[in-house]
C-alpha cells in the first residue's frame, strides 16, 4: 500500500540512524485490538520510521492511544485488552514469548498526557529507569546520566540546583520535560508521547514541541496528538484514524495539503471531529 | 395549557415566589436545627459518659498510706535467711507502737485491719533486698486497707450507723489518731500500673493487664499485618476480576462483620482443642483477635491502594518496571500513611475487645505478669471485667480506673495515627 522507500525519503530529516540498517524502526501489521467485546481497532498497518516524528491524528476516541500503547505493550496492564497482529521492533516480534516486556518498554519509552512524575526528588525521578533496569553501578554513573538526561530535556538549567526536590512541586511543563528526562534515561530507541501538551499552556507548548524536534536526531517518536497544528510543526510523517481504522499516512506536508481521502480531507478542514 | 400557565397574573408571581422563598429557608433551617440537634445529643452522651466514668474513677487514682516504723531486731531476723522471720508479729509490734495499748485479742485484729492484709510481705520485700536493715527501724508508707481508704476517700461515711458500717467507731478513732500523728498521707497511686492484680483493691493494680495487652496486641500485629497487606496487595493488584474473587471480596466484606464472641468460640476449639494453645494465652487471644482484625485490615489497605493515582502506576509499567517493582517502589510507598493509620486503629480496637477473650479464658484470676506468650495472662478489658465483678467497695473505683487507663490508650494511639497520617502525607 505503501511506498516505504519514498516515505523514508521524505521524512529523513536527522542524521543518519546509528541503529539497525532498516529505516524502519517499529512496525504493525493488521492489528487489531479488542477491549472485552469491543473492537478498537480493525487491522492496522503503520510503519514508523527511524529517526523522524510520526504524529497519529483523529477524532478522539478513534484508537490513537490504542495503537500508541500497543507499541510498548501498555495494554498488557489493561486485564480485558486483547492484541491480534504482528508489530516488530527492529524486525523482532514485539509479542513473541521470548520477548521481555522490561526490555521492551526500555527501549520503547512512554510519556503519558498528564505529566505524572513519581512522587520523588527530580533526581530519582530520573534515575529510577537506569536504576531498575541496571544500566548503572556507581553514583557517578547515575549522576552523570541523570544530568545528561535533564540536559536533553532541556531541563537541567531550571533545576540543577533542586535536583533533591520532589518533582511534584515543578510546573505542569517542567513536569512533562522531567517525564521525558525520565523516558530517554533509559537510552530508548523509541519515544512514544500520547497528547504530551494537552494539558499544558501555549508558552510550555512551544518549548515541548521544539524539544521533540531536536530529540528527533537520536530517537524516534511517535505523538498522538489533536491539534492538528503541532501535528504540522512537529511531524514528519502523518498517521490519520478514524473509527479504530487507519485512513490515511504519509508525508505530513502532503496529508495536510493533499489527502487523499474525502474523510482526512474532512477532520483536517474541521468537518469531523 | 402551557400558554394559561404561561400567562399567569403578573401580580400572583412575587406572592407565590415569596412563599417558595420561605418555604426553602424553613426548610434549610430545620435541617440545621436537626443536625446541631443530633450532634448535641451525641456530644451530650458521650460527655455523660466520661464524666461518670472519672467521677467513679478518678479516686483510684490516689491511694491512702499509713507511715509505720518496723523495728527490724537482730534477734528476730536471721540474716542468712531473712524470709523465714516471723513477720506477722513484726507488723503487730509495728502497729503496737503507733497505737499502744491495745490488748485483746479481738482489739488486736481490728487494729491489724488497718494496713493492707499483705504489709508483712512488704516488711519482708524491703528487708530481704536490702540484709543492712536488720537490726534497725524500717520506715515504710503502707497502703491502708481498703475500708480505711474508703473512709478517708469519703465513700465509707462516718454518719452511717456504726452496725451498718464496715468500719467501726474504734477504727475510726484510731485512724484520726494517725491522721492527728502526721502518719497518714495520700499519694498518686502508682501501684494501679506497677502491680499485678491482688484480691485486696488496695493493692491490686493493671499490670498483668497491660502486660497481657501489650502480648496480644503484638501477637495480633505481627499475624494480622503480613497477612492483611499480602492478601490486600494480591487482590488488588494481581488477583483476576471473575467469580471467586468477587466470591473473597463477599466473603471478607461479611467476615468484618462478625459479632467478637463467634470468633472466641472459633479460637476456643481451633486454637485451644486442636492446636493445643494454653488456656488464657495471650498467643491463643492474640491469634483470635488477628483473625477478627485481618478482615479490618485488608479493607482498609486496599483502599489505601486503591487511592494511589493510577497514574504513577502507568508512569511505573511505562517505565518498564516489573509488577513487583511497582508495588514495592511506587504503589506501597505511597499507599503507607493510609494502611499504617488503619493498622494502629485496627490495633485500638484488637486493644479494646473483651468477648473473645473471655471466651478462652483471659479473665483468670492471675497474680503476676505473664513472662511470655504461652503463660496464662489477663488483658486490659477482661481486667476491668474481673474488677467489675468483685464485691469489694475499692474496686469499684478502681473499675472506672482501669476504664479510663484503656481509654486513655486508645486516645493515645488514635492520636498517633492522626499524627503519622499528617506528618507521612505532608512529605510531597
Ligand atoms: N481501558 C479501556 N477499556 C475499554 N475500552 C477502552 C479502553 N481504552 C480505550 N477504550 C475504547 O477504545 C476506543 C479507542 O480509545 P482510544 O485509543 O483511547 O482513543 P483516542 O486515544 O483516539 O481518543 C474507544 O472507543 C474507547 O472507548
Ligand atoms: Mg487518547
Amino acid at each position: 500500500m505503501n511506498d516505504m522507500t519514498e516515505i523514508a525519503e521524505a521524512g529523513r530529516a536527522g542524521p543518519t540512524a546509528s541503529r539497525g540498517a532498516s529505516a524502519v524502526a517499529m512496525e504493525g501489521r493488521d492489528v487489531k485490538v479488542f477491549y472485552g467485546e469491543k473492537q478498537a481497532l480493525f487491522g492496522v498497518s503503520l510503519a514508523i520510521e527511524r529517526n523522524s516524528v510520526t504524529s497519529l491524528i483523529g477524532p478522539s476516541g478513534c484508537g490513537k492511544s490504542t495503537f500508541l500503547r500497543c507499541l510498548n505493550r501498555m495494554n498488557d496492564t489493561i486485564p480485558i485488552c486483547r492484541v491480534e497482529g504482528t508489530i516488530t521492533l527492529d524486525g523482532e516480534d514485539i509479542y513473541d514469548r521470548s520477548l521481555d516486556v522490561v526490555e521492551l518498554r526500555a527501549r520503547v519509552g512512554m510519556v503519558f498526557q498528564k505529566p505524572n512524575p513519581f512522587p520523588k526528588s527530580i533526581f530519582d525521578n530520573v534515575a529510577y529507569g537506569p536504576k531498575i533496569h541496571g544500566m548503572v553501578r556507581t553514583k557517578a554513573e547515575t549522576e552523570e546520566i541523570v544530568v545528561s538526561s535533564l540536559r536533553r530535556a532541556g531541563l537541567f538549567n531550571e533545576v540543577k540546583d533542586r535536583l533533591n526536590e520532589p518533582g511534584t512541586g515543578l510546573s505542569g511543563g517542567q513536569q512533562q520535560r522531567l517525564c521525558i528526562a525520565r523516558a530517554i534515561a533509559t537510552r530508548p530507541e523509541v519515544l512514544l508521547m500520547d497528547e504530551p501538551c494537552s494539558a499544558l499552556d501555549p508558552i510550555a507548548t512551544a518549548i515541548i514541541e521544539e524539544l521533540i524536534d531536536e530529540l528527533r536526531e537520536t530517537y524516534t517518536i511517535v505523538i498522538v496528538t489533536h491539534s492538528m497544528q503541532q501535528a504540522a510543526r512537529v511531524s514528519q510523517k502523518t498517521a490519520f484514524f478514524h473509527l479504530g481504522k487507519l485512513i490515511e499516512e504519509g508525508r505530513t506536508e502532503d496529508i495536510f495539503t493533499n489527502p487523499v481521502h474525502k474523510q482526512t480531507q474532512d477532520y483536517i478542514t474541521g468537518r469531523i471531529g | 395549557m402551557t400558554d394559561a400557565s404561561l400567562s399567569r397574573p403578573a401580580s400572583a408571581q412575587p406572592y407565590d415566589r415569596q412563599r417558595l422563598r420561605k418555604r426553602r429557608a424553613a426548610a434549610d433551617f430545620r435541617l440545621r436545627a436537626y443536625g446541631i440537634a443530633a450532634i448535641s445529643a451525641a456530644i451530650g452522651m458521650l460527655g455523660i459518659l466520661l464524666v461518670t466514668i472519672f467521677v467513679g474513677g478518678y479516686q483510684a487514682f490516689v491511694q491512702t498510706h499509713i507511715r509505720v516504723d518496723f523495728d527490724i531486731a537482730a534477734d528476730a531476723v536471721d540474716p542468712a535467711n531473712p524470709a523465714a522471720a516471723n513477720w506477722r508479729a513484726i507488723v503487730a509490734d509495728g502497729l503496737d507502737s503507733l497505737l499502744p495499748g491495745v490488748e485483746s485479742p479481738a482489739q488486736v485484729r481490728a487494729l491489724g485491719q488497718l494496713l493492707t492484709n499483705n504489709t508483712q510481705f512488704f516488711v519482708r520485700n524491703a528487708v530481704v533486698a536490702n540484709p543492712a536493715l536488720i537490726g534497725g527501724t524500717l520506715t515504710l508508707e503502707v497502703p491502708a486497707a481498703d475500708i480505711i481508704d474508703q473512709l478517708n476517700k469519703g465513700v465509707i461515711r462516718r454518719d452511717t450507723a456504726s452496725e451498718n458500717r464496715r468500719v467501726s467507731d474504734q477504727q475510726i478513732a484510731w485512724f484520726d489518731q494517725l491522721v492527728a500523728d502526721g502518719r497518714v498521707s495520700t499519694p498518686f497511686n502508682w501501684g494501679l500500673f506497677t502491680n499485678p492484680d491482688s484480691r485486696f483493691p488496695e493493692i491490686a493494680g493493671l499490670l498483668n493487664g497491660m502486660v497481657g495487652s501489650l502480648y496480644v496486641v503484638a501477637v495480633c500485629f505481627l499475624v494480622s499485618f503480613p497477612v492483611g497487606i499480602g492478601a490486600a496487595i494480591y487482590l488488588e493488584e494481581f488477583a483476576p476480576r471473575n467469580r471467586w474473587t468477587d466470591l473473597i471480596e463477599v466473603n471478607i466484606n461479611n467476615l468484618a462483620a462478625v459479632p467478637s464472641i463467634v470468633f472466641g468460640l472459633l479460637g476456643l476449639a481451633v486454637f485451644i482443642q486442636i492446636f493445643g494453645i494454653p488456656r488464657s494465652a495471650p498467643l491463643a487471644g492474640g491469634l483470635v483477635i488477628a483473625l477478627m482484625t485481618l478482615p479490618t485490615l485488608i479493607i482498609v489497605t486496599r483502599n489505601a491502594l486503591k487511592a494511589v493515582p493510577p497514574s504513577i502506576r502507568e508512569a511505573a509499567y511505562g517505565m518498564g518496571a516489573s509488577p513487583q517493582q511497582v508495588i514495592f517502589h511506587h504503589v506501597l510507598p505511597l499507599a503507607f500513611p493510609g494502611i499504617l493509620t488503619g493498622t494502629i486503629i485496627g490495633m485500638a480496637a484488637a486493644l479494646g475487645e473483651t468477648a473473645p477473650l473471655l471466651l478462652i479464658g483471659m479473665n483468670a484470676f492471675i497474680t503476676s505478669p505473664p513472662g511470655g506468650v504461652l503463660d496464662a495472662a489477663t488483658t486490659l478489658p477482661t481486667q476491668i471485667y474481673i474488677w467489675a465483678d468483685s464485691p469489694e467497695r475499692g474496686f469499684v473505683a478502681r473499675t472506672n480506673a482501669g476504664i479510663i487507663v484503656l481509654l486513655g490508650f486508645l486516645l493515645i494511639m488514635n492520636a498517633l495515627a492522626i499524627f503519622l497520617r499528617q506528618r507521612l502525607e505532608r512529605r510531597w
